[in-house]
């Protein structure tokens, strides 16, 4: 492989140096001249260790109509993510070790991003007995990360059995936390708008009750507990409380939680129906300044890739979900003060190095240093890019941004130094 | 005016231009030998409904053939939409037969709306889940002009399962558009959150809300609602929200009882009220048939060969 020299890049917004890349590692940084290696001129751009995905919708197996894991990790390399952890709900569900190895397998033979599988908490997402968690920890997957996403794990004894059986190997259960009573038949979030469009509302508290129930749970086990898509203000309030208290919790933000709001049902199409859904003014306020604050650890896409017919229907018809990862870096930038405000090293700590920690990928999140491995993201913060549906890397169409047009573009990310986007344009043959 | 969702959309000025033309449409036809207007004649309109209402469509062909419109029943039930056939195809093939207006019942709040994005007739919204039902808001406002001589100043209490009524919302809306003050009154089971922002009283006791009321409309509340713990029982709620001749009295004297239908006799109406010659809910009926017309009409020719 060819040795590649970053040059002249602004490395976190801490100043400006190159950077040699040899054998997929990162060889030296500073001011350097490297004969024979293929020069990418970074003069301008910010170089950020690669974006980590810790909630990522990839549809294989099963609805490979939507998503596969070579278009799904095309579009996150294309939004600068170098890793991504693959949600269980596909078809068969990620339940056993086949599927896990499976989902693996695909990332690696794509080769755009590395695809660390999720694996279900409970059989099929049932709620009803515990998956082999034991069995994927241990397979080829190493999985460490359980969830029933889609699914709250809402049977209080079912949630304490696998938070003290994932402790065997460090593990923890990503929490998706809806209480399903108080949100059946829910389309949207319950508040002003939805009194007035006549949907269901799905009310804040139906999360905030599972989450201060799982906080005590994590605190009576001793078990780590991540809480998925954390949308409103007084779910932060009890996440605050619980790491003030020491509890061994953290928590992830969508980015369309940190921009859009329920206000968007108004035009009744589906594009905005998604799970936890929009919420209201006040929430966005709250949800950024506690990413900025560190309450909320990561932003996490929740990339949910629909196929048409699942969007271009009813509201109530619909599923739930809408694109992420080739938008997520840009309203990270935009929730936490624009792209001249903004801090690149808290936004590489909520979008890279804590993502990457949680997810327990020891070779990703780490900053542009000697003999770290080479995933990094190279982005140019004075561009802005319109939203064109037809034009994103995913196979699905359903992005809530078309039209919009978002600060920073990716330029180039790097997986263990190869380049799978350069000069804004994926790489069709990685090298 | 090209579709008619919701009566929030409306202008008071359309609002009142529809009543208007609704008295010429009463006007015009009664009495007469055919009661039938040439207005509409050559224009196809479609009756499409995903629920099952026979009073409502049933209102709209009758109003689409007294405009000599050529009407078809495009019943949900016993089309290709059992065989699973989107919404969307279902628009595109009414488009692709010409259909120039369609009239729209669907249980999911919004359909109307997203029907617009497909089609290049009008869209006429004959109620879509528990959003909105403007031609009904419009023919009690109709109602309320004929009985109380008008709208603006009166005080309507709309009483029971505010929450899952497209009626209440709708008139919500036209009502209080047109000068009215309106009472909202149920338990707050059957009210939705966070609704201050209403142009609206809110009231949990209907005793206090009648008085001084001009209007009280009474809302189809089902029985059901108890198994999910809208209410304990439905003897509970008729004793707490129906109106009986006693609540009747407390009304003034001139105050009218409505109803859009269909009645739970005994549950949110007793029987002796509804059958009395303070109830308009025939009348109610007789007043959407022009309602309807005059939407037609309107959406149809802009108003142009008046």
């Amino acid at each position: 492989m060819t040795d590649t020299l970053i040059k002249g890049a602004d490395l976190l917004g801490r100043g400006r140096a190159d950077v040699l890349i040899r054998d997929g590692r990162i060889a030296e940084t500073g001011s350097l001249s490297a004969p024979g290696a293929r020069v990418v001129d970074a003069d301008g751009l910010v170089l950020l260790p690669g974006l980590v995905d810790l909630h990522t919708h990839l549809r294989e197996p099963g609805r490979e109509d939507a998503e596969t894991v070579y278009t799904g990790t095309r579009a996150a390399a294309k939004g600068g993510y170098t890793a991504v952890c693959a949600m269980a709900n596909s078809y068969p569900v990620a339940d056993t070790a086949g599927v896990v190895e499976q989902v693996a397998a695909l990332g690696r033979a794509a080769g755009y991003a590395d695809v660390q599988p999720i694996g279900a908490v409970s059989v099929g997402l049932e709620g009803k007995r515990l998956a082999e968690i034991g069995a994927m920890a241990h397979s080829a997957a190493a999985v460490r990360m359980f969830s029933d996403d889609g699914h709250c794990v809402w049977d209080p004894v079912l949630m304490r059995r696998a938070l003290e059986y994932v402790k065997t190997f460090g593990g923890l259960v990503a929490q998706h936390a809806e209480e399903p009573r108080l949100t059946e038949g829910a389309q949207m979030n319950e508040g002003a708008v939805s009194a007035e469009l006549g949907l269901p509302g799905w009310p804040a508290v139906a999360e905030e009750a599972i989450i201060a129930r799982d906080v005590l749970l994590a605190e009576y086990t001793g078990a780590r507990v991540h809480f998925c898509h954390v949308s409103t203000a007084r779910s932060v309030d009890i996440i605050r409380e619980a790491k003030a208290r020491g509890a061994n919790v953290t928590a992830e933000v969508c980015p369309h939680h940190l921009l859009l709001t329920d206000e968007s049902a108004r035009t009744y199409d589906p594009v905005y129906k998604v799970n936890p859904p929009l919420r209201r003014d006040a929430d966005v306020a709250v949800l950024r300044a506690a990413l900025a604050e560190g309450v909320i650890d990561a932003v996490a896409t929740d990339h949910a890739p629909h196929a048409p017919q699942d969007k271009d229907c009813e509201w109530a018809a619909a599923r739930p979900g809408m694109l992420g990862l080739e938008t997520a870096l840009s309203i990270s930038v935009l929730a936490l003060g624009g792209p001249t405000e903004v801090d690149w090293d808290l936004l590489a700590e909520r979008t890279s190095r804590t993502p990457a920690r949680i997810a327990g990928l020891d070779a990703h999140g780490r900053d542009p240093e000697p003999g770290a491995e080479a995933n990094l993201t190279l982005v140019d913060p004075a561009a802005s890019w319109t939203v064109v549906p037809a034009d994103l890397a995913s196979l699905s169409r359903n992005t809530p941004y078309a039209g919009m047009t978002l600060p920073v573009t990716v330029q180039a990310t790097f997986l263990r130094g190869r380049a799978t986007v350069l000069n804004g344009t994926i790489a069709e043959e990685i090298q | 005016m090209r579709h008619l969702l919701d009566t929030s959309d409306l202008s008071r000025e359309e609002a009142e231009l529809v009543l208007d033309v609704t008295q010429q449409m009463a006007d015009a036809v009664t009495g007469r030998e055919v009661p039938k207007l040439p207005a509409l004649r050559g224009r196809t309109v479609v009756n499409l409904f995903y629920e099952d209402s026979t009073r409502t469509r049933t209102s709209f062909e009758t109003a689409a053939k007294r405009l000599s419109a050529d009407v078809v029943n495009f019943a949900a039930k016993t089309s290709s939409v059992n065989k699973g056939e989107s919404l969307r195809d279902t628009a595109l093939t009414l488009q692709a037969m010409g259909a120039d207006a369609v009239v729209i019942r669907h249980p999911a709040a919004g359909a109307p709306q997203r029907l617009t994005e497909w089609l290049d007739g009008a869209v006429l919204n004959a109620g879509d889940g528990t959003h909105a039902h403007p031609t009904q808001a419009l023919l009690d406002a109709y109602t309320m002009r004929r009985r109380l001589g008008g709208v603006e100043g009166r005080t309507v209490a709309i009483v029971g399962d505010i929450l899952h009524s497209r009626v209440a919302r709708s008139n919500v809306w036209l009502l209080s558009k047109l000068g009215a003050n309106v009472r909202l009154v149920g338990p707050p089971t059957l009210l939705p959150k966070d609704i201050d922002g209403w142009p609206v009283e809110i009231g949990y006791d209907l005793d206090a809300s009648l008085k001084g009321a001009d209007a009280v409309m009474m809302l189809r509340v089902q029985r059901e609602r108890q198994n999910a713990a809208f209410f304990p029982t439905a003897n509970e709620y008729a004793r707490l929200y129906g109106l009986d001749e006693r609540r009747l009295a407390l009304l003034p004297d001139h105050a009218i009882v409505m109803h859009p239908g269909p009645m739970n006799r005994g549950m949110e109406i007793a029987a002796t009220v509804a059958d009395s010659p303070r109830a308009t809910i025939t009348e109610q009926v007789t007043n959407g048939v022009w309602v309807r017309m005059a939407v037609l009409y309107l959406l149809l020719t802009n108003g142009e060969t008046r």
